[in-house]
């Protein structure tokens, strides 16, 4: 194509702009160094010709497993080759050579290696460790079955010990248990991490993990006992081999367990591991990804939606005058800049959980655990809370590009297919906030029993001081300043106590009605779920405000206070019964709320550019038409349909087989 | 066999299905009719719909056209005709994976907008399908709003023809069905210029293909817009026109007409095709809305009985997870609102036949309430359904993302609505417009529409209810979402004109109060909803139960709104935080009431296994056998290439070859 001129819309949009988009980028990054380094792998991966390809949008599945595939197997090579090993760094090069799509070594590199590290005894990593870093052995891990997701301990596949010839005989016992989703199972990978129910001495033990030889090394066809095989076409991620793997006694030697914890000694006696703690942090590590990962995605939207606002034009809002950006229509901004300040707002979580895991990772090592149970119950409602809203952030970034964003060339139902599994994937969603809201009630009852409680829910403590007046909880007169973002945090903790209490109280409630634990437990479920929902509202409001401090350059801050203030508004706007009904705010503040927010759209909207220019991303890692940086929207849309697979032969070949021996006919 | 954790639900179900099928058939002798037509298709293998989940967008294409072009030749031979009440299921039964829906619209909007003698000259020769139509009205820059189309269309006296040109590139037209790569015709709409001066929009017969080979004719540069979220059968094509001309006679002039000198003359009223663009609107909200969302609840709601996760019970099996308080929350609304939404098409589809009646007989009164009902409407049944259908799709887990569930290509499919026909939002506001007028009206004591008389009666009392069974009382429900309905218009309205009294411009000021106009709006369609869900319950046969399950699913769809919209129904207090607490504690306890005949209110639908074409889905709920199966069909289950190039020198470790 042409070389073509930035479009004039949006050298205008940057013009204007009060901040410096280059300052932003170095907060997200973590310091302008890191933004250098990040740059500099981009630049690394996207001249380097071998990671050139067609749009993905025109190949099949087949071809863009392959393409996939040939990237994966380049990029191994080239981290090696540019030593790059801080995990990081690693992990931009993989997001930057796969436009961030998933790729059939993820599983490989993401979990196989790691668990043999951590789980895999000396002698198990002399035999399996080197052969999988040069991979000769590609491993994948099969957890998930059929039937069986979220819930581990019903997972039914068996592993079942056989003294006299010192193996185990692994079997698939039923349809539902048949292996179900790992990713590169079903092409891609040798090896599994297979997760079974050890049976020993005619004991079921609980679920262990094993490592199966899946394919003959060498021809690569499935072994003798194995069935493998490709799940079939999904929502998104075309170019990986999700996979099912069924097992008909199956027998590999007692070595083959991972037995660094527990173990199996030769004649069946089944030795217990030490804790079971360990696990939790790699849980943590990976929904804290997940976070991330909805901060990214949402961004990714918004940079399309908000470019392609600035360049559309449609309708009048002054008669007689030419057509205006819809960026400029409220209901244009009142659907994008709420998830614009999403974004931002996730990023700063996401970094706050990335920390405190490394402090924490620090603290394991030596010893100290008591902060893991919060974090581990805070990740959960986290990464529930940041996937849900980022799940829906995108949708609508499509919607608010009309019929345009309905189109591939858009890039965002690409971006939505790839994200929404991460709201069913390392624990469903619903599963999740119930995790937390066990924690939240464990907390409850802690302070109604007279202890005191510490980290993000310490604010259950004011409700026990509360207590000792007669006045319900509701009546409780807070002085909100809707202008201040102190003042809101102050809120929404409010309402997070007040919606603990309640559900603790229905809870309590229905324990006195029945006698089953679970049943209570399930009958509260609707109320428990809403108040981890305003726990984890809680807890990102607080981090996104107290982040605005940290921040030095006044324009910026400035910038990040209005997105900081509209986060928080336009929640209370949002949940406004919420807060009215627990009597923090009244009708008329709600309505100075709703008032406020509008006037924040206006305030942001000079910005809006300059802020999705700030996320900084390469138009290749866009993968978007409509958010191209230069903003030449139309010309490239024509550009991109001309190479549609329909648009292969001037004339279809249907014409000949179909429409003309009809047209004879009749 | 069916599997016994599906057969057990259907045991104890509170109503006569078959009863309810024919009731949302609209009678037994409609259900028959319906099924004879389901069978006829089903039972022809050219319409099998078995691996289109493994198909190329080429494929597809293929199929599609292959499917329209046999479908003429069913209907001779069963002997169903345009007319008969045979073909309004033809569609259904085809799940719209067919081409040539563009042909009709083509075919409609020449009947609409011809005169007798362009309507005699080619809707013979588009019956025969001696060409093929399409419809060409959106273009790259501009969709909804159509003064603002820039294809051009200039009158040549010398010649007595229209010269089409695309002067720019956001004027090319973009995403006509069947243009890509079928359609021989079109109609495209451009602005008439005549002697230098600018008419507006008018409709334009272009051929575009040879009749002959196929290839483009002279001037004309179309092909496929590319793949899309869904439609992957359907050519949305792109068409670029250069100095086209076609003769005087194609500017379809029932309304307007161009003289051979250059005179442009207006004839008689253009309300009554203004009247058919409306009721484009409404005709998609059964076929192309309703559907999907009760096939995704179908699915969904089977599937959850199938499945089995954690325990509820010590010591007992794995619980079926509809049972979670949870997983009801997230289905069981979706359903309420399937039916809360069917009867409100059935109140649009008797208010436009009775507004049709009114304009044939040349009264145009009603139709501004038409058209607000109907804009309103298609954005809040839109938008309601399509979120209901990604409610679904998630509630199903993991398996819900594979595209064999079928609930992705619903969801991608449903999800259009909300964009073609109008955009939602803008759809909102002119019916924002319309309620700010008659609020105005009321208030000044002047006569409006039956659907907004309520506006005029405003109150300003409390929310009587005093326990949570109050709250199963429609008079009580309704009148609360009444006040919220006329608490958000009057509110916008009297914002609108405080700003207007400071002095801000009226545009600028409409346009700071379309936050709040669109939420107006929105709660006057909500409450119309509720209001005819209650009043159709009321009209229901007591026997065989279906009233009485109709009742719940009103109830639900009434308290599942206010439960997630509670600032509204606070805000003023009109009602009570402690009425709030009645309305969650009434809502969550119909949860359970609902879940026993959760199953056989799905059944009800009466969607056959084919066409909800899912594995987890079907009347017998053998989900996992059938997701194996399907899954070993799949093409990538065939030896791939990409072992021999690219995995194997990976795994001898001879990376460096590559």
């Amino acid at each position: 194509a042409a070389v073509m001129s930035v479009n004039a819309d949006l050298r205008r949009e940057r013009a204007a702009a009060t901040f410096q988009p280059e300052l932003l980028t170095h907060i997200l990054d973590g310091g302008p160094e890191r933004t250098r380094r990040r740059k500099e792998i981009e630049a690394l991966v996207l001249n380097d010709p071998d990671f050139q390809h067609e749009d993905l949008n025109f190949l099949s599945r087949s071809q863009r497993y392959e393409q996939a595939i040939r990237k994966s197997s380049l990029m191994v090579m080239k981290l090696r080759e540019y030593g790059i090993a801080d995990p990081e760094e690693i992990y931009w090069f993989k997001s930057f050579v796969h436009r961030g799509r998933p790729e059939p070594l993820d599983l490989h590199l993401g979990m196989f290696l790691p668990t043999l590290l951590t789980q895999a005894t000396p002698e198990q990593q002399d035999r399996f460790f080197m052969p999988a870093w040069n991979l000769e052995i590609i491993g994948t891990y099969a957890q998930t079955e059929m039937g069986h997701g979220t819930h581990l301990r019903g997972l039914e596949t068996t592993a079942t010990y056989d003294p006299s010839t010192q193996e185990f005989i692994l079997n698939s016992p039923t349809v539902t248990s048949i292996k179900w989703w790992p990713g590169g199972l079903g092409k891609t990978s040798n090896h599994a991490i297979v997760l079974a129910q050890l049976y020993t001495q005619g004991q079921c033990k609980g679920l262990h993990a094993f490592i199966v030889p899946i394919r003959q090394l060498g021809t690569h066809e499935p072994l003798p006992g194995i069935t493998v095989g490709d799940i079939g076409p999904k929502f998104g991620y075309d170019e990986m081999d999700n996979g099912y793997l069924k097992m008909d006694n199956f027998r590999i030697p007692r070595e083959n367990m991972l037995m660094k914890y527990a173990q199996v000694e030769p004649d069946g006696t089944y030795v217990k591991p030490v804790s079971d703690k360990l696990t939790y942090g790699t849980m943590v590590f990976i929904r804290s990804l997940i976070v991330g990962d909805s901060a990214r995605s949402l961004s990714r939207a918004c940079t399309i939606a908000i470019r392609y606002s600035a360049v559309r034009h449609q309708s009048e809002l002054k008669p007689g005058e030419p057509e205006p950006q819809i960026l400029d229509y409220q209901t244009q901004q009142y659907k994008l800049f709420p998830l614009l300040a999403t974004a931002y707002a996730f990023h700063f979580v996401g970094a706050y959980i990335k920390d405190t895991y490394h402090r924490i990772s620090g603290d394991i090592s030596t010893g100290d655990l008591t902060e893991l149970p919060e974090l581990h119950a805070l990740t959960a409602g986290l990464k529930a809370f940041t996937s849900w809203t980022a799940n829906a952030g995108i949708e609508e970034c499509r919607m608010a590009c009309g019929g345009h964003g309905y189109s591939r060339c858009s890039g965002i139902p690409d971006i939505y297919v790839t994200f929404t599994p991460s709201c069913t994937y390392e624990g469903e969603n619903t599963v999740m906030m119930l995790q937390t809201a066990r924690f939240l009630i464990k907390s409850y009852t802690q302070v109604t029993s007279g202890q005191q409680v510490t980290g993000m829910v310490s604010y259950l403590n004011d409700l026990s001081r509360q207590r000792i007046q007669p006045q319900h909880v509701a009546a409780r007169t807070v002085t909100v300043r809707i202008n201040d973002p102190t003042s809101l945090v102050e809120a929404y903790k409010s309402r997070a106590a007040r919606l603990v209490e309640s559900a603790a109280k229905n809870l309590q409630a229905e324990l006195n009605h029945r006698r089953s634990k679970e049943d209570a437990w399930n009958r509260t479920s609707v109320d428990l779920v809403r108040a981890s929902e305003a726990h984890c509202h809680y807890v990102i409001v607080k981090l996104f405000t107290a982040k605005l401090a940290e921040v030095s350059d006044a324009a910026v801050r400035a910038v990040l206070t209005q997105l900081c203030l509209l986060y928080a508004l336009f929640g209370i706007s949002r949940n406004a019964g919420d807060f009215l009904q627990a009597g923090i705010l009244t009708s008329a503040q709600i309505t100075q709320v709703n008032q406020h927010v509008k006037e924040l759209l206006a305030a942001i909207r000079p910005n809006a550019v300059a802020l999705v220019d700030s996320f900084d991303f390469h138009d290749v890692h866009l993968g978007s038409v409509l958010g191209r940086y230069d903003g030449n929207v139309y010309e490239n849309m024509f550009e991109w349909a001309k190479k549609s697979p329909l648009n292969k032969t001037q004339v279809h070949e249907s014409f000949h087989k179909h429409l003309k021996p009809m047209q004879a006919k009749l | 066999s069916v599997n016994p954790d599906l057969g057990s639900e259907r045991q104890t179900a509170s109503f006569s299905v078959e009863r309810l099928t024919a009731l949302l058939d609209g009678g037994a002798e409609q259900t028959r009719i319906r099924r004879a037509v389901v069978e006829a298709i089903e039972s022809d293998p050219v319409f099998s719909r078995e691996n289109q989940y493994f198909q190329t967008q080429n494929e597809r294409y293929e199929a599609a056209v292959r499917k329209a072009v046999h479908l003429q030749k069913k209907m001779h031979e069963m002997g169903w005709t345009e007319d008969g009440p045979e073909y309004k299921y033809i569609y259904r039964a085809l799940s719209g994976d067919v081409a040539f829906l563009l042909h009709r619209v083509f075919m409609r909007s020449i009947s609409v907008l011809g005169s007798d003698k362009q309507i005699a000259k080619w809707i013979p020769l588009a019956t025969q399908h001696k060409l093929i139509g399409s419809y060409a009205q959106t273009e790259l820059g501009h969709g909804t709003y159509l003064q603002g189309l820039e294809t051009t269309a200039v009158f040549d006296t010398a010649t007595q023809e229209f010269i089409l040109n695309t002067p720019k590139i956001s004027a090319m037209k973009w995403w006509p069905g069947d243009m890509g790569r079928s359609a021989t015709h079109t109609v495209v709409f451009a602005q008439l210029y005549i002697h230098g001066k600018c008419y507006g929009i008018h409709p334009f017969i272009v051929q575009i293909r040879s009749l002959q080979d196929h290839s483009l004719c002279p001037g004309i540069t179309a092909g496929d817009i590319g793949p899309k979220m869904n439609f992957e059968h359907i050519d949305n094509g792109y068409l670029l026109l250069k100095n086209v001309r076609v003769p005087r006679e194609n500017m379809l002039s029932k309304f307007c007409e161009v003289r051979p000198d250059g005179t442009y003359v207006r004839q008689g009223s253009q309300k009554i095709n203004y009247f058919t663009m409306t009721t484009v609107r409404i005709s998609l909200i059964s076929d192309e809305v309703l559907t999907p969302l009760m096939k995704a609840c179908t699915i969904a709601i089977r599937y959850s009985v199938v499945r089995r996760q954690s325990k509820l019970k010590p010591g007992e099996q794995e619980a079926k997870i509809l049972d979670y308080q949870t997983q009801q929350e997230k289905l069981l609304p979706q359903l309420a609102a399937a039916y809360a939404f069917y009867f409100t098409n059935d109140y649009l589809q008797e208010l436009f036949n009775r507004g049709y009646r009114e304009i044939q007989r040349k009264n145009f009164d009603m139709l501004p309430e038409l058209h607000a009902l109907s804009s309103g409407f298609k954005a809040v049944i839109t938008q309601h359904c399509t979120a209901g259908v990604e409610i679904c799709l998630r509630a199903c887990g993991g398996h819900g993302y594979s595209l064999l569930s079928g609930l992705p290509s619903l969801y991608t499919k449903i999800l259009a609505s909300c964009i073609y026909e109008g955009e939602n939002t803008i759809l909102l506001l002119q019916t924002a417009r319309f309620l700010i007028k008659c609020f105005m009206a009321a208030s000044a004591g002047q006569p409006v529409p039956p659907s907004v008389t309520y506006l005029a009666a405003v109150k300003h009392g409390k929310c009587p209810a005093k326990n949570k069974l109050d709250f199963l009382r429609p008079d009580i429900y309704i009148e609360a979402y009444q006040h919220v309905a006329v608490r958000l218009t009057s509110n916008t309205a009297a914002k609108l004109q405080d700003l207007i009294q400071s002095g801000v411009k009226k545009h600028d000021a409409w346009n700071q109060c379309t936050v709040q106009l669109v939420q107006a709006a929105k709660a006057h369609c909500h409450y119309i909803a509720v209001k005819n869900f209650a009043e159709t319950v009321e009209k229901l046969e007591t026997k065989a139960g279906i009233q009485k399950i109709m009742k719940h699913l009103c109830d639900l769809f009434a308290l599942h709104g206010i439960f997630s919209n509670t600032g509204a129904f606070l805000h003023d207090g009109y009602t009570s935080a402690a009425q709030m607490d009645m309305v969650t504690a009434s809502y969550l306890d119909l949860l359970a009431v609902i879940r026993k005949d959760a199953v056989p209110l799905v059944d009800a639908f009466d969607f056959t296994d084919k066409s909800l074409n899912s594995a987890l889905g079907s009347y017998d709920g053998h989900v996992y056998q059938r997701l194996y199966e399907w899954a070993q069909r799949s093409p990538t289950n065939q030896m791939s290439p990409a072992y021999e190039k690219y995995l194997k020198p990976l795994l001898h470790n001879t990376l460096s070859k590559l």
